[in-house]
């Protein structure tokens, strides 16, 4: 790219097919961008000549990605990744948006903390950081944030992340404190009495392994209380990363009685199931656990239908020693956003659902989510875009990560597609060319 | 279980994680040589010189006194200097990982460890991280595996038994849910084609889908040992008194106890096993304890040659490694 101009800055991405799902557009389109704005798709708007250009001929155009739940370990956890380093991971993946949980040291609860991580974000200026407040007080689960403070400062929602609520009180207080400021409560729904010091599926694997498990209903039984509190207070509530068929369904049926509840999958669960820490792989050590494959196969359906109307990378970067102890031990999470974009195409190569179905999932749907004006190539919104060569194969190693983490099963896979040129608000942050 | 974990390309004992991975060749190989073994240890002189100049560590991150014992005396009759290092959790807390300790120990050139951890999978972690020339023996791993207890319990049932399996109905009696012995067992009588295993446990010690172990599942005692060839009794850990487990030793001896009454319903030559240490009046009371049927005593003496067998054949792969 050349030097900026103080004048308007023009650009044109010439030859790509334009996937956008919130407006139903799919076709071989320009697009035009000036400044940080898209100003127009198709014929060229006046002023356009001479303008720069972007070849994305048999690359396809799409908004850029919106990822429900990253964590980028900053503050407290920088010796894991560092917003610099996950930055440069998430453009080089195609997003441009990535929604931090409130669990960092300290957590999120005050302005100064939303603050921080937006202005270290946007110092290095390769993707957007939002934030999720804490719902509770350092998460401890018993006493209640300041959330008025905390939707003052710009947080998207408010979560307790993994960390338990004292008890059905406390949640019912806090949800009700979080609609009276109508913010999204993002619910990890666990009950920790049922999951207790589980590290797997309860299932034919962990009792092989002898490792303690994590019933199913360590899950259902958190939806099923959630729902009922939810229907109570009348909150917008938001179920992150659901791993069960039976809890999908409940918030199926939940969504069809008309509550204001929405749902994700976070990538792993939708390839991985218990059969994958066979053997003490600590990879796969995640939380939730990888349940069975009954339940990845409705996970699968309930992406397609919309049950699950974003797909996230739960994101979560480690450290080498992290992963270097006995199963149990070891600290769970996957590193994802490096494999967010391929790993949901091999979706559409294995015909779970279609390319504009997946492309939604990964931008409007998370987006809307948020309650963010990302997600979309409509004229006059901020010039995000993903281009990525659908056909374009590499392998996932140690060369080509970009997350500082390098702690996941997909290392060595064979990914199809790949992110060419990612632009945040009109500005070219990653181009594969280098 | 990914069988090259424990055997080399030739087939051999590389290192003893678990039953699981073992075909039954090897596993009757282990038994056979423990049979020539057990001569040694009923010799006066009781020492032979096969791994003389070797240096075994007995690597233990949770309490055990018969097992780490017998490990250390089949190590001293095979002529090898042992050292046993205990290594509580508060040691850890200090900073230095479970790795620093091996590459540390690795560093004394040591020839195998034997470990014992609280975490299941923790033998295969550390197989996985020890040099090329250092075998891995596992003393018992969480809740996951502790296979030299089960080859000296198959063991023990071959010679009683005889060596066809396929004609006995041996029932496991008490805490499957977490006992890695019983686990080991399961694999072990699997392999060598056992008539019939049964599992006999209130719902809330039996494993989710413990059927899919190989085992059938019974909750009442009576039923389950009904005919049985051989019984093993698993040891009842007090904690399982808190977490809403059992509600009392009382009514689990009632429920779950073996008496000289209950035993009726038994095969009138029934064997009746334990790995120890017994809870006496909780799993058995002491006349079944000490009564002819119980070959508890014999485990123990038996245990020391399964060990120098099992030491010896997973040495023995090194020095041909190197040939």
């Amino acid at each position: 790219m050349p030097a900026p101009a103080t004048m308007t800055q023009k650009l044109r991405l010439k030859g790509g097919r334009v996937i956008d799902p919130a407006n139903k557009v799919d076709g071989l389109l320009d697009v035009y961008i000036a400044d940080d704005r898209i100003a127009a798709l198709g014929d060229a708007p006046d002023g356009f000549d001479g303008a720069h250009e972007i070849d994305a001929s048999g690359c396809i155009v799409c908004p850029g990605l919106v990822d429900l739940c990253a964590r980028v370990r900053e503050p407290g956890y920088e010796h894991k990744a560092t917003i610099a380093t996950e930055s440069v991971a998430a453009a080089a993946g195609g997003i441009t948006t990535l929604c931090c949980p409130p669990d960092t040291n300290p957590v999120v609860e005050t302005p100064a903390d939303i603050e921080l991580i937006r202005l270290r974000a946007e110092k290095i200026g390769k993707t957007r950081i939002v934030t999720l407040g804490a719902l509770t007080h350092g998460l401890d689960g018993e006493r209640l944030s300041e959330m008025a403070a905390l939707k003052n400062a710009g947080c998207v929602g408010v979560s307790n992340a993994l960390r338990p609520l004292a008890n059905t009180l406390v949640q019912r207080r806090a949800l009700e404190y979080a609609a009276t400021f109508d913010l999204t409560v993002f619910l990890h729904p666990n009950d920790h009495w049922l999951s207790a010091n589980g590290c797997a599926h309860e299932g034919r694997v962990a009792t092989r392994l002898g490792l303690p498990g994590i019933p199913e209903a360590a899950e259902t039984a958190a939806v099923a209380r959630d729902l009922t509190l939810i229907e109570q207070t009348g909150i917008r509530a938001h179920f992150c990363h659901l791993t069960t068929a039976r809890a999908v369904h409940m918030v199926a049926r939940a969504q069809f009685d008309g509550l204001p509840v929405t749902a994700d999958v976070a990538i792993p669960y939708l390839y991985l199931t218990e059969v994958d820490i066979s053997d003490f792989d600590s990879r796969c050590h995640v939380i939730p656990p990888l349940r069975t494959t009954q339940d990845r196969l409705h996970l699968r359906e309930a992406l397609k239908r919309g049950t699950l109307s974003a797909i996230c990378s739960d994101h979560q970067p480690h450290e080498a020693d992290a992963k270097l102890r006995s199963f149990p031990s070891t600290e769970p999470g996957i590193s994802g956003l490096d494999t967010l974009l391929p790993l949901g195409l091999r979706l559409v190569d294995e015909h779970v659902i279609e390319l504009d179905e997946l492309i939604h999932r990964l931008t409007a749907g998370p987006s809307g989510i948020l309650g963010l004006p990302f997600g979309s190539l409509s004229v006059g919104a901020s010039a995000d875009v993903c281009i990525f060569d659908p056909d374009l194969t590499w392998q996932l190693n140690t060369d080509t990560i970009r997350s500082n983490g390098h702690n996941t099963p997909f290392m060595g896979w064979e990914m199809k597609g790949r992110v060419t040129h990612t632009l945040l608000a009109g500005k070219l942050v990653h181009s594969l060319a280098g | 279980m990914n069988n090259s974990r424990q055997i080399d390309r030739h087939g051999r004992l590389r290192h003893f994680l678990s039953i699981e991975g073992l075909n039954r060749k090897l596993l009757t190989d282990i038994l056979d040589a423990a049979e020539s073994f057990s001569g040694v240890t009923e010799q006066t002189v009781k020492k032979v010189p096969l791994l003389r100049g070797k240096t075994i560590v007995n690597l233990f991150f949770e309490a055990s006194t018969r097992t780490r014992t017998t490990f250390e005396l089949a190590a001293k009759r095979l002529s090898a200097d042992i050292l046993n290092i205990n290594i509580t959790q508060s040691s850890t807390v200090k900073g230095e990982t479970l790795l620093d300790t091996l590459r540390n120990l690795e560093a004394m050139h040591v020839d195998m460890f034997v470990v014992r951890h609280a975490d299941s999978g923790a033998a295969h972690f550390i197989a996985d991280h020890v040099a090329p020339h250092v075998s891995v023996i596992n003393a018992g791993d969480g809740r996951h595996a502790h296979p030299t207890q089960a080859l000296l319990d198959i063991f023990t049932i071959r010679r009683v038994k005889g060596p066809d399996f396929g004609r006995l109905r041996v029932a496991i009696v008490g805490d499957i849910m977490h006992s890695r012995v019983a686990r080991s067992q399961i694999h072990a009588l699997n392999l060598l084609n056992t008539g019939e295993i049964r599992i006999v446990a209130p719902k809330t010690l039996t494993p989710a889908h413990a059927e899919s172990l190989g085992v059938h599942v019974f909750h009442e005692l009576r039923k389950g040992i009904e005919d049985a060839d051989v019984i093993i009794m698993l040891r009842l850990q007090r904690e399982r008194m808190q977490g809403a487990l059992l509600p009392s030793e009382h009514e689990y001896y009632e429920l779950f106890g073996v008496t000289e009454a209950k035993l009726a319903a038994a095969k009138p030559d029934v064997t009746i096993m334990h790995p120890g240490p017994i809870n006496r009046g909780v799993e058995m009371d002491s006349e079944v304890a000490d009564g002819p049927h119980s070959v508890i005593l014999a485990q123990v003496t038996h245990g020391i040659a399964v060990r120098m067998a099992v030491m010896s054949m997973a040495m023995h792969h090194k020095e041909s490694a190197t040939e």
